[in-house]
């Protein structure tokens, strides 16, 4: 309980209804027992503060927005003052808190990138001429699919029309026997247990199961994987230093990243959709290996199948003694819970994720402490992006020696690709690393139209153009030539894309998605679009204005807390240095 | 409330569920005034349970077989019916400050503002002592204090019966020491505490009253007949920062400069750290240091005493102190102050009031004693003609009769108003917002009712910081504890009564 003033508005029945739905009977901050005893308290209050976004989840639902009596009720239940849940709920995508004067669902249609490109501001228009409620906003992960669409539910579940009109599990290289990270996708059933199983599902775990932790960190850090999320951050480190404090008595969680907002990035969510059993196998290998007991995986609020899937597949496991007290009949106790993010891409960084999952607003953190020693909860957490722990699983396959002999010595393994844009097959692709970009498209059927220019690694990437079809899609290579490969996007554009209005485009994405918090990135994002204003009507840039972008860049690139202003500016000064936009006409 | 963010578990024991227990994990709202009731079944059950510390009860204290036997008879039923708690909320009280690695207790004037103040102190005293949560880190007893500088009003003597350094007054040769560095012979009889004050008013035998910084014109309880007594004095002086209800009755007001702000000098803080301050602006025009003031008074009553700074009386008072002799200025400057006491310049200072108890020897001081107290309710009754109990406090941003807080608004005052249970309300008939009568043997005041489910039913409850509007110690109970002075504010019997 905390000394709380609540303004007189509120919930509806429906409101109440919904909110209590998405907790449980015994979640509540404060208790009245008896006329004279009451049970609340601080403790009580920040064990439940996670609750929050749930809550809200439910309520925007019901409501269409979080309007301000249903928010008093959600305070009430979990203690929080209404001012912070008001912060929170304002800090995301998906929640709205103003009336939306109707009660229809909510069609959102991306505007970055690849459906760009590929019409979706017409479609946007065609959509709101045809009377349906428009929300026109950042990429929803389904690049390969362009332009795409989420409908965002009122009073019932929110979809993809996508998922149903198309068969989302396809990816362009089904059936290929190199495959090994995909190799389930479009086999599998993915809502079956059984059928994950006699393909294969499970004998990691057990060989896991059979080296112990020690020797299964060791194994981790001696195949030199590395974060596949963009940061490539040695996995196996990242594990022993979570299992030392695990050693030290302290509790740990270990978390899925799965909440791809890379503009470009769709690649866990074709997992998750298609195997989503092997995540959670994964994530339980990363629990035995750092001995943590608590499993999350924080999934984008856009990705309602995938969601779907994964708490199908949870609660199979759960039933089949693979999660729960003594996993596979050792003594280590692990289970998991889902966690939809609401639409903000800063959530993707690690700290922001573990402030959005505990229910503040998804504001980075400063580091260090690093997560290893103060992570979700203030304690110990190994955050895994979904495709770097897939790869544990074949790891344990195929054991270190043929691991570590695909790829190259610095970066070894499989990785996956997600190309969008002007190719002939768009999809998920999985190639050894080293393989040049050039070899990469050809395996996607070559570029559709003439080549103008490639988006490695998102937003937060940056353009190559012809002249990097030669280079190995490998850590290395793409450091060294001054690229990223990021979170594995290759975006491609032809010549007939407006590159100005792609540029403006990814400008205006990092002004709407920096979180404020920290100045260089908060004044730095909103100066870099205001200062491409002149690409709008296809004008250049004086030299003077692209010597600010590169001043700013280096502002927020040495004094942004986090990645996102780090980045920012990125595919900004890529593309003005290769004459993409801002030059003379 | 760091501590609650650290994980730490509080118990808010109070009549009332105010913004403090909201914080805590449990709210125990006991029966107004049952708090020795409430400490004794604790402490039976304690030893009952066997979780008292044998060790230290045996080594440090004394008593303990004539305590236990006293509370033999507050069993968790008979603690049930005397503080209306469930017996089993009692026993999980118990068992949780017993078991604590660390615990402490802590009051303020809800366990001092009642005429058996003194056995309530003592109650929980035994309760420590019972435990051992005493006189080690992050254990303890902690009077909580209203004000930055009311320990250190006590440690310069301003109590009837001790001098500066709490020695007493009766002590000849402590006496002696300070009747020669002052150059008079000091009065060897301890004087009034303010309640005995206003008895002598009454008396006749005290005619003048010179008054620094307090409002008794407004705090006192049962104020009409205390404010009669207050004007029928020969003579009165007031030094105050401002123009108060007192100052209004006084012969003479003398504007003060405000101690903390305005002037040079020390605070000591409830856990006994003396600490410098400095002057960070001038006082305005006619408003003058206390030391200042004090000085010419006593060269108009023919002494001179110089033009002492703070640095040179605080030397006079090492001098004379021996727990203060090793807080030289520049020592409490340099390491940010010090806690008494601190007897020579080498001295760490003392974060432990009670540590002794913990060493071998006891330092030769004799054993705690356990106190045997027993439970009294209110010293009135309530009865047909006035069935509901008042309790008194205050409100987060106002301070006391609002001489300091009345000067600024606040957007969550909401001026003085009787706080009734809902229950109670419906009974009487009352509205929120009503403006009722509301009647104790002493008096009557009028005051708009607001209805509240944060306290038990039969219970009202207001705050006095707005005597211009409600006079409220009208109608408060005057009877005090004889042992510290201090009147029931927290327990009086009264009736509403609709006006309209």
């Amino acid at each position: 309980m905390a000394d709380l003033y609540i303004s007189p508005d509120t919930a509806t029945d429906a409101e109440i209804a919904a909110v209590d739905a998405a907790l449980l009977d015994d979640q509540r901050a404060s208790v009245q027992e008896h006329e004279r005893v009451v049970r609340g308290g601080t403790r009580r209050r920040h064990e439940l503060r996670h609750l929050l976004l749930p809550a809200l989840h439910a309520l925007q639902n019901e409501a269409g927005w979080i309007s301000p009596g249903g928010l008093n009720h959600v305070c009430e239940r979990l203690q929080v003052p209404p001012a912070e849940a008001y912060g929170v709920a304002t800090f995301y995508e998906l929640f709205r808190t103003t009336d939306p004067g109707h009660a229809e669902s909510i069609t959102h249609v991306c505007m970055d990138g690849a459906c760009q490109v590929a019409g979706a501001a017409a479609l946007a228009d065609d959509l709101e001429a045809a009377g349906t409620k428009v929300h026109r906003g950042p990429c929803l992960g389904q690049c390969e699919r362009a332009p795409a669409v989420f409908i965002q539910g009122r009073s019932g579940p929110d979809s993809v029309p996508a998922d149903e009109t198309e068969n989302s599990g396809a990816i362009p290289q089904q059936g290929d026997e190199s495959l090994r990270l995909l190799k389930r996708i479009g086999v599998v059933d993915p809502t079956s247990l059984e059928s994950y199983v006699a393909h294969g599902g499970y004998s990691a775990l057990r060989a896991a199961i059979g080296m112990g932790h020690a020797e299964l960190v060791q194994l981790v850090k001696d195949s030199g994987l590395s974060g596949r999320g963009g940061a490539a951050f040695p996995t196996g480190v990242k594990w022993g230093a979570v299992r030392d404090e695990v050693t030290k008595g302290r509790p740990a969680h270990v978390v899925a990243n799965a909440d791809e907002s890379e503009p470009g990035t769709f690649k866990d969510r074709i997992v998750m959709e298609n195997d989503p059993f092997s995540l959670i196998e994964a994530l339980t290998i990363a629990s035995f290996a750092t001995g943590a007991a608590n499993g999350w995986i924080y999934i984008r609020g856009e990705y309602p199948l995938a969601t779907g899937r994964l708490e199908n597949a949870i609660a199979q496991a759960r039933d089949a003694g693979w999660l729960g007290e003594g996993i596979a009949g050792t003594e280590h106790d692990f289970d998991i819970e889902v966690r939809r993010g609401a639409g903000a891409y800063i959530c993707g960084e690690e700290t922001a994720l573990f402030n959005s999952l505990e229910g503040f607003r998804g504001e980075p953190r400063n580091k260090p402490p690093f997560p290893t020693t103060h992570g979700l909860f203030g304690e110990p957490t190994a955050v895994n992006n979904p495709e770097t722990l897939v790869n544990v699983l074949d790891l344990l396959d195929v054991g270190l020696e043929a691991y570590r002999a695909t790829g190259t010595e610095r970066s070894p393994g499989m990785k996956l690709f997600c190309l969008s844009g002007a190719v002939a097959r768009p999809g998920l692709y999985e190639v050894p690393f080293g393989m040049t970009l050039g070899e990469l498209l050809e395996v996607a059927g070559g570029v559709d139209g003439e080549l103008q220019a490639i988006l490695m690694g998102g937003a937060a990437g940056s353009f190559v153009d012809g002249a990097h079809l030669d280079m190995p899609l490998t850590l290395e290579d793409s450091r060294e030539r001054g690229t990223t490969l990021g979170s594995g996007v290759v975006k491609v554009f032809n010549t007939e894309a407006d590159m100005n209005g792609v540029v403006l485009r990814i400008a205006e994405f990092f002004r709407n998605e920096s979180c404020g918090q920290c100045v260089p990135c908060r004044v730095g994002v909103v100066r870099q679009h205001e200062i491409l204003q002149p690409l709008e009507t296809g004008g250049t840039l004086a030299a003077d204005r692209i010597e600010l972008i590169d001043e700013m860049a280096l502002a927020m690139g040495d004094a942004s807390i986090c990645g996102l202003g780090h980045t920012a500016s990125g595919a900004v000064q890529s593309a003005i240095r290769l004459g993409l936009v801002g030059g003379s006409a | 409330m760091k501590g609650l963010d650290n994980g730490a578990t509080m118990y808010a024991v109070d009549p009332r569920r105010t913004s403090s227990a909201k914080f805590a994990d449990v709210w125990v709202g006991l029966e107004l005034g049952s708090d020795v009731a409430l400490a004794n079944t604790i402490g039976r059950e304690i030893i009952d349970a066997g979780l008292i510390d044998k060790d230290f009860i045996a080594h440090s204290t004394a008593g303990f077989e004539a305590y236990r036997d006293a509370v033999a008879e507050y069993t968790l039923e008979r603690g049930e019916e005397l503080t209306g708690v469930p017996g089993e909320v009692i026993r999980e009280m118990a068992h949780a400050y017993a078991n604590a690695e660390k615990a402490q207790i802590l009051w303020t004037l809800g366990i001092t503002e009642h005429h058996n103040a003194v056995d309530n102190v003592l109650a929980l005293c035994n309760l420590a002592l019972l435990t051992g949560h005493i006189g080690r880190w992050g254990s303890g007893l902690v009077p909580l204090r209203g004000q930055n500088n009311v320990q250190g009003g006590g440690d310069m003597g301003a109590l009837p019966n001790k001098l500066p350094g709490f020695q007493n007054v009766v002590d000849e040769a402590a006496l002696a020491k300070f009747s020669e560095c002052y150059g008079v012979d000091l009065n060897p009889v301890p004087g009034k505490h303010l309640t005995h004050m206003f008895e002598a008013m009454e008396t006749g035998e005290l005619t003048c009253a010179y008054v620094i910084g307090e409002n008794p014109a407004d705090s006192e309880a049962n104020i009409d007949h205390a404010r009669h007594l207050l004007s029928g004095l020969d003579c009165l002086i007031v030094q105050d920062i401002f123009m108060t209800r007192t100052a209004e009755l006084a012969d003479v007001v003398l504007p003060a400069s405000i101690a903390w702000a305005e002037s040079d000098g020390t605070v000591t803080s409830s856990e006994r750290r003396v600490q410098v301050c400095h002057k960070a602006v001038n006082p305005p025009d006619g408003a003058r240091d206390d030391i200042e003031i004090l000085g010419d008074l006593a060269k108009r009553l023919g002494y001179d005493w110089g033009d002492p700074t703070p640095r040179e009386l605080w030397d006079e008072l090492r001098s004379l102190s021996p727990m203060h002799f090793g807080m030289s200025v520049d020592r409490l400057e340099a390491e940010g102050g010090l806690q008494w006491p601190c007897p020579d310049l080498d001295h760490p200072g003392s974060p432990f009031l009670h540590g002794w108890l913990w060493e071998d020897d006891l330092e030769g001081r004799d054993p705690a004693p356990f106190s045997v107290v027993e439970a009294q309710g209110p010293i009135e009754e309530l009865t047909e003609q006035f069935p509901l109990r008042l309790t008194t406090g205050r409100a987060l941003d106002s301070y006391n009769t609002g001489v300091q807080s009345g000067g600024f608004n606040s957007p969550i005052r909401s001026g003085d108003e009787i706080d009734v249970h809902p229950a109670d309300a419906a009974r009487l008939g009352i509205a929120d917002g009503e403006i009722v009568r509301v009647s104790s043997p002493r008096g009557s005041v009028d005051m708009g009712v607001r209805i509240q489910s944060n306290l038990v039913e039969g219970l009202t409850f207001t705050t006095f910081h707005f005597p211009e509007l409600v006079d409220l110690n009208v109608i408060t109970n005057d009877a005090y504890d004889e042992r510290s002075g201090t009147a029931e504010f927290k327990a009086a019997s009264i009736r509403i009564d609709k006006i309209a």
